[in-house]
């Protein structure tokens, strides 16, 4: 085990703001994408049930 | 054989492939997220301080992976990009646009890790030496395909051009791989080669590879979820595509 407490696995040996900003950065924008995916995805669903529904009315 | 050629064919219709990558993708993100626990892990708990320096050499676990990642979901997407030039098959040009936002986030991880490591490591967020530089026109090439399929209104057009521009590009990628030998530059040597010993120790070079296992599975992961947004968009007025509306 590398770490003697929570504070100091926390500090990284001083380098917090590196490492920390280098997973921080990584873990946020890969949460990010699958969330966008997932908007991308509602999004289409919604406009082609919309153009479904119009083409039942008219039909 | 000659069954499992057909079911080759058989998918390379969006039609067909849609339900497929529907049932995949949750798999290799299932995956992806136990690769990135096991590598964390070891990474951080595993892992011993390195000598030269110190803790600040973590961040290897997310630059390395993001950059070969970077530059393989290139070379995917120029392939694909070829193969729906070549064969004008409809699903290839969508598996390249797919690929693409992926690419791109993973080359920016790696600018963006390599100038958090830089800064303490060499005084400098960024240098422009051979390594970084090409790295950067791989991000620029990935923007420049996006915008241009985005500024093409008909699909086809879009996949054709952005095809082109991917093939070009494409020779990018050796030159990031081997800037480290043909130039003189800041930025280290391969920490991984398949010819040599690895140089580092046994616990830091499996979390490393199983954090690029990691993003692999994720980068499947999405890019199947984002390619079956694409077959709706572009096919979703199609007879099959109504039974998703359900």
């Amino acid at each position: 085990m590398n770490w003697n407490s929570l504070n100091d696995f926390l500090a990284m040996g001083g380098y917090a703001l590196y490492v920390w900003g280098s997973f921080g950065v990584t873990a946020l924008t890969m949460l990010i994408e699958p969330l966008l995916i997932r908007k991308r995805r509602n999004d289409i669903l919604r406009t082609l049930r919309r153009e479904h529904a119009a083409e039942e009315c008219s039909a | 054989m000659k069954n499992s050629q057909m079911n080759w064919y058989k998918y390379a219709s969006p039609q067909n492939f849609y339900p497929l990558a529907g049932r995949l993708w949750p798999w290799f993100a299932a995956a992806g997220a136990a690769f990135a626990l096991a590598g964390l892990w070891i990474g951080f708990f595993v892992a011993p301080t390195d000598a030269q320096q110190g803790e600040g050499y973590r961040i290897i676990f997310v630059h390395v992976p993001a950059s070969w990642m970077s530059m393989f979901i290139y070379v995917v997407m120029a392939f694909w990009a070829g193969l729906g030039l070549a064969f004008n098959t409809r699903l290839s040009g969508m598996m390249a646009s797919a690929l693409a936002p992926t690419g791109a986030l993973f080359t920016f991880i790696a600018l963006w890790t390599g100038a958090l490591w830089g800064k303490p490591m060499w005084g400098a967020w960024w240098v422009w030496d051979a390594r970084l530089t090409s790295e950067l026109i791989l991000l620029f090439l990935y923007l420049g395909f996006l915008a241009l399929q985005a500024a093409i209104d008909d699909p086809r057009r879009a996949d054709r051009a952005g095809a082109v521009l991917a093939l070009v590009g494409v020779v990018n990628v050796p030159i990031i791989y081997f800037s480290v030998k043909w130039w003189n530059t800041l930025h280290q040597g391969a920490s991984v080669s398949l010819t040599k010993a690895p140089a580092m120790a046994h616990t830091m070079l499996w979390g490393m590879l199983l954090m690029a296992l990691a993003f692999w599975m994720y980068s499947i992961a999405t890019a199947l979820a984002r390619v079956r947004c694409i077959i709706l968009e572009r096919e979703g007025h199609n007879e099959w595509a109504k039974h998703e509306l359900e």
